[in-house]
This record gives C-alpha cells, structure tokens and sequence, in this order.
C-alpha cells in the first residue's frame, strides 16, 4: 500500500507533469534541428516564433468565444490551432522571403545568420508584445481535469491521489500524434525523403534535381506547425507570457543540442531528457520518501535545488553531454 | 566615403543628436542618456574584444554585467554586523566546502587512471561533499536571513569606497569568465552561445534567491556614491553661491553637476580602455587575436595556442562587461536582480557591436552611443507616431487605446529592424575594421 501511495505520489507530481513538459520541449526542439538541419543556422528566434503561433491561436480563441463556439469538454484553443499555423506560416515565409533568403543566396557563414536570427527575434518579441501585451494571458477553456484528485480517491482508496489536467492529457496525446506524422512524412514521402537528402548533402541532392526553394519552404511550413503547437500547448498547460516563451530557449535548445542538432530523434530524446531532469532535481521527494523509508525522518524537503535553479539543469546536462559526446546523444551534425 | 573621414562624421551626428536633445527638452534628461550612453559604449567595447577580435559568440553578456554590479555592492555596502555574528562565518565555511569538494574531484580526476573506478570516486566524493555542504551552508544562510530581514537580511559588503568595487566587479565577472570558459570554449560557435545564454541565467537566478548575498529579490538600495549628493549640493553655501553668480536654478544646477561628475569618471574609464583596446589591437597580440578569428587551423600551425588565446579574450572581454556593470549599480544606487533582461542587457549590446561595426573599437562606442540613444528616445517617438497614426480616430476607440498602450513596445521592433538593416546593406557597420 506504502509502495503504491508512494508511487502515485511521484506519478502526479514528477511523471506526468515532466512527461508533458517533455513533450512540449521535444516539440519545441523539433522545429530547432529542423530548421539546423535544412537552413544550417541555430534560429535564436524560435522561442518568440512559439510565442506568436499562441499569441494567433489565443486571439482566434476569444474570436471563437465570442462567437459562443466551444469544442465541448476540450479547449476552444484546439479548434484556433489550425488558424494559428497558418499565421504562423505566413509569418515565417514572409521572413524568410524578406530576411534569411539573401543571406542565403550569399551562402553566408551560418554565425551570420544567427546574428541575423537575432534581428528577426527582436522584431517578432516586439510584434507579440505590441499586438497582445506583455501580461499573462488566459486562453484554456472546457473540463479542466481528466480525472481529479477526488474521483482517484474514490476509485482506488488510496491516500494519495493523481490528477490529471486536461491539458496535461491533450499535450501528450497531440505530440504523439504530431511526432507521428512527422516521423511518417520525413520517412515515407518523396517531399520528406527530398528534405533529409538535402539535409544530409546538399550538394548531391541538388544534383539529383531537388528544389531547394521548395525544401526551405516547406521546413518553414512544417517549423510553423511545430511552434505554433509546442507554444499554444505550453499556453494551455501553464500560462502565456511572451517573457517566459523567450525563457524557453535554453531548455529548448539545450534538448536538441543534447540529442543532436540535425537530428529528430535526439530532439525528442533531449526534450524529454531534459524535462524529466528538472522536474526531478527541482523536486521535494520527502512524501515519497516518507511512504518508501518509514524510519527514515529526513530533516529538509529533500530537495536537490530549488525550483529557481531549473535553468542551472539543462545547463548542466547541456555542458556534461557536449564534453564526452561533442555531437550529442544521436549523432548530430556540425556546419 | 573614406574611413578617417566617416569615423569623425558619424561621431559628429551623435553629438549632435544629444545637444539636440539638450536643447529641446532639457540638459538633464540628455547627460543622463549620456551616460547610460558611456556605459553601453564599455559594454560594447567588451563584446567587441570577445567577437570583433576573437570570434567567440558569448551571449551572455548580462550575467557579466549583473556580477559586475553585485561586486560594486559587496565593496561599497557597509558590512552587516550581526549578520556577520550569526553565521557569516558559517556560510563561508560552506563555500569553502564546496570549493575543497570541486578541486578533490578535479583532482582525484587527474590522478586516477581512467575507468570505472574513477567513476565511483569522484561520484560518492561529490555526493558526500554535496551534503556536507548543505548542512554547514543552510544553517548559516537561515541564520543571516533571519537578521532584521525587512532591511538588510543579508551579510552587507565591506563598506569601502564604492570605486574600489568597479575593478573587483571586473575581477568577479572574469573570475565566473574563466570558469566558464574552461567548461565551454572549446565548444563550437553555437554551443558555446547557447552555454553562455545558460550561464547568464543561473548567474541571475543565484542573485535573485540567495538573499543572503545580495537581498534576492528585495533588492539592495542606498548604494554610497563617489560623487557628492543633490541634496547636500543645495545646503552647501559654497555651491549656492557659485550657482548664483552664474544665474542658475540650485535644484537643477545640483543634479546636473552631479551628473556631469558621473560623466567625467565613466568618460576616464572609457577613454583608458579605448586607449588600451586600441593599443592591443595593434600590437602583435592583437594580429594574432585577428589571424586565429580568421583562420584558426592555419594560426594553430603557426604555433598559437588558440585555446589558450580564446580563454585570456573571453575573460577580458567579460571583465569589461564586470567593470560597466559595476559603474552602472553604481550610477543607479541600487542593485535589482529582476531588472536584468537578456533583450536589454545581452541582445542589446550585441546590435551595438554590430551597428557600430565589429573589430572597430571605435565602431563600437559609436554603436554604444547611438543604440543607446534610440533606445531611450524611441518610445516617445513611437508615441508620437501612434498619435499621428490614431489622430482620426475616435476618442476612446478600444483600438486607439490599445495602439497608444502598446506604443511602448516599438523600441524592440525598432531595435530588430535597425540590425537587420545594418546586417543587409552595410554589413561590416558603420565603421568597418581596417
């Protein structure tokens, strides 16, 4: 009975929040070593392009309900999502038009570029902060839990209960399916086979008849679907502050730089690598321990670092990886 | 547009641009923008070193900064006494465990062979000095956070001249500079960014939470000057005297000469660093800074040590940065965890270097200036504009107040649209490197 409180315990306050949280960041990282991958730059501005995809899907939102349209039990912000992506999209594609496409056509060195990236995340953190505010920003609707602490009391008799958010639920299940999609599309179709073999030398592939316009387009596409998702989910599940979406990048970056830039796998492996380290570090484990080792009376909270120090995790975890694996975990690339 | 002829121009512009502002709205407001416009011009000739000269893509300039200011507070606050009684020594003793834990496991290290042995011993090592330090180190912190925690809570500074904290915020930033530098340079460019945005940040959360250190969040003010106060330049009868024989209102005369003090000691430092920036880049170290930028296989071949190089650059350019962090806690009087933002004090500083125009060390005081300068006057001017804009608007139009609320957000757009301009048509800056 200990064991199961015990374990439930770290269920509700570890697992299910770090596996979300994972998810959110692999989906975050995602975009990053796409955008590495194809474009050969580390995009500085990711995190406020996360912010701008929620930023339009928030903004659809209160369209939507005002509207009266609610999608049920669910958040209205799913229904806003596709609208989001596609401002997203038209955003990113107007600034690779304006901004990134003659450097690249200069075949710039890749720091200049992300000096470039810089320019594009300032105008980007002013667009979000001058259409909707610097302030937190509430958008989550519909049930509010999947099961709550309650009904888990009833249902099992236990001492502990686990509660799940919905948000918590829809950001899981909506990255697998994403991470899916995804994985199908880079593996099966002739699009996403062109843009790993672009990817993987360009040279060749443009020799082989491969677009590279239409490549760089749809990465921008495809990064403007995962940012707007990983931003509005990272919305729902916490809050919307532009201020913390551009605080993301260091856990973000540190994920696909952990996993390997370039490299989609990794990202996902980082993502939840560096969740499940913060999570767990930053973690009071004393009811744990208290159901695990009766005897044991610990004198704190038994807490490695208090939650403030997260940023000091993926740090760590980032500077440890890179000194025995320079390339990251899954064999990343270097330009 | 020769170089020697465009230099002075451009410096002339930006004069201009400030007498400007001192005519039309007010001597005071201009020197204070100028000053700010000194220190960012010190901040930009550090990053210039790290990236002008060196190539090294350190983007985390903030946390340099923010030790800088904390060192001007270790020195300039005078020492609390009973803070110190009741477990300063206890958390120095902590610190001093955790330190001999670090080195034992750098040391056991290097000295054993390779293995899982290895593993084992720097592990449990670590683990029991983790510990160990907790338990001395907790204990102490309690102890001076319980010390009258509304004013002070923590362990206060030395209570030196407040001048004397301007080299040791150069010292602390270079200090945390090699650290880091020894973990992380021999990374690649974007790793290394990455790394140093990291840094920043836990720099910034340790000054926030460790309130025993520096008050945390609460903030320390009343930071002692170098140069005399307002108020006690109105009482002086001297200072009044003087004031009115030249017809000027004391109230104002005070501050504007206080400032004008502020602007000579920064003015000093930062020709001093001019001068020896200058001299460094011409002198043989500063080509061969130059050669390794340029090609570091072939300046490995010639014998330079690049690594070794790279580190010496990055923890001078970092204790540039200390040293403007420093003045500037000090020409604020207060040190606010909370007000260190990456976009103001790392991004920032990044678009001047790269304005003015990177490798130039005249380059980049011009950009310190400048950025700076529209930094400040951009938002009443977008103000202005939105006004223009929402002229025909109805009053009280939810629009025209959301533009007129938001206008306070252009500078970032402007800042944004500024570097990528410069990036585009003029991309070595406005002063190029020879």
């Amino acid at each position: 009975m200990d064991l199961l409180n015990a374990l439930v315990v770290l269920a509700n306050f570890v697992l299910i929040p770090a596996t979300s949280y994972g998810a959110q960041l692999a989906l975050g990282a995602l975009g990053v070593t796409l955008i590495y991958g194809i474009l050969r730059f580390s995009n500085f501005a990711h995190g406020d392009t996360m912010a701008f995809g929620a930023m339009v899907t928030i903004l659809f939102t209160w369209l939507f309900q005002g509207w009266g349209i609610s999608f049920g039990p669910l958040p209205t912000a799913l229904l806003a999502l596709p609208f989001g992506i596609a401002g997203t999209a038209l955003l990113l594609l107007g600034t690779d038009r304006a901004v990134y496409r003659f450097y690249r056509e200069q075949k710039a060195a890749p720091v200049i570029l992300v000096i470039v990236s810089m320019g594009v995340m300032f105008i980007m953190n002013g667009l979000v902060r001058f259409i909707i505010g610097p302030d937190d920003q509430q958008f989550a609707d519909g049930e509010r839990f999947i099961i709550t602490a309650r009904e888990f009391k009833t249902m099992t008799g236990l001492d502990e209960a686990l509660s799940i958010r919905t948000s918590q639920g829809i950001t899981i299940v909506t990255a697998v399916i994403v991470v899916a999609f995804l994985f199908w599309f880079l593996n099966r179709t002739r699009t996403g086979k062109s843009m790993r073999a672009y990817s993987d030398n360009e040279d060749l592939a443009l020799l082989s008849g491969i677009n590279p316009e239409r490549v760089v387009t749809i990465t921008w596409l495809i990064v403007a679907a995962l940012a707007t998702i990983a931003g509005t989910l990272y919305g729902l599940d916490k809050s919307f502050k532009p201020f913390t979406y551009f605080q993301l990048l260091l856990p973000i970056f540190a994920s696909a730089i952990v996993g390997g830039l370039g490299s989609p796998v990794g990202a996902i492996a980082g993502g939840f690598l560096i969740a499940y380290s913060e999570v767990m570090v930053t973690y009071a484990f004393r009811k744990v321990l208290d159901y695990l080792l009766p005897w044991y009376e610990p004198e704190g909270l038994v807490q490695l670092l208090s939650t403030d120090y997260k940023f000091a995790v993926s740090f760590s975890i980032l500077v440890i990886v890179l000194l025995f694996k320079p390339t990251g975990l899954f064999k990343g690339k270097s330009v | 547009m020769s170089a020697s002829v465009r230099a002075p121009l451009l410096f002339a512009a930006v004069a201009a641009m400030f007498l400007f502002t001192g005519f039309t709205s007010s001597w005071n407001s201009a020197l204070g923008i100028f000053n700010m416009g000194l220190i960012s011009a010190i901040m930009a000739l550090g990053v210039n070193m790290q990236w002008g000269y060196a190539g090294l893509f350190n983007i985390g300039v903030m946390g340099f900064v923010a030790l800088g200011g904390l060192g001007a507070v270790i020195i300039g606050m005078p020492p609390v006494a009973e803070a110190w009684a009741a477990g300063g020594v206890r958390i120095l003793l902590g610190l001093l465990l955790a330190l001999a834990t670090i080195l034992g496991a750098v040391f056991v290290w290097k000295r054993m062979k390779p293995g899982r042995w290895r593993g084992v011993a720097i592990t449990v090592l670590l683990v029991i000095g983790f510990y160990a330090f907790r338990a001395v180190f907790d204990g102490g912190v309690e102890a001076v956070e319980a010390v009258n925690p509304a004013v002070s809570g923590n362990l206060g500074g030395l209570g030196l001249p407040v001048l004397i904290g301007w080299p040791v915020g150069g010292l602390l930033a270079a200090g945390a500079a090699w650290i880091v530098g020894k973990t992380a340079l021999g990374l690649r460019s974007d790793y290394l960014a990455i790394a140093t945005l990291g840094i920043a940040e836990i720099i910034i959360a340790v000054m926030k939470n460790e309130d025993w250190l520096a008050r945390g969040v609460k903030n320390v003010i009343g930071l002692p000057r170098p140069v005399p106060y307002e108020v006690d330049l109105q009482q002086s009868t001297d200072f009044l005297a003087r004031m009115q024989a030249i017809g000027a209102d004391p109230v104002t005369a005070s501050s504007i000469v206080v400032k004008l003090l502020y602007a000579a000691l920064f003015a000093s430092v930062l020709l001093l660093l001019i001068w020896l920036t200058q001299t460094a880049l011409k002198s043989p170290w500063g080509r061969m800074m130059r050669a390794i930028r340029d090609n570091e296989t072939a300046a490995e071949a010639m014998g330079k040590d690049v690594t070794g190089r790279h580190l010496q650059v990055f923890i001078l350019g970092s204790a540039i940065c200390g040293l403007a962090g420093a003045m500037m806690t000090t020409l604020d009087g207060q040190l606010t965890p909370t007000g260190y933002q990456p976009l103001r004090f790392t991004f920032l500083i990044w678009v001047m270097v790269i304005v003015g125009g990177s490798g130039n060390n005249w380059g980049s005081v011009l950009g310190g200036f400048l950025i700076w300068f529209l930094w400040v006057q951009v938002e009443p001017m977008g103000l202005m504009l939105i006004n223009l804009i929402t002229a025909g608007m109805a009053d009280g139009s939810p629009l025209k107040d959301h533009l007129i609320e938001s206008a306070a957000h252009m500078r970032l757009l402007t800042m944004g649209v500024v570097l990528l301009l410069v990036l585009r048509f003029s991309p070595r800056g406005l002063i190029p490197e020879r």
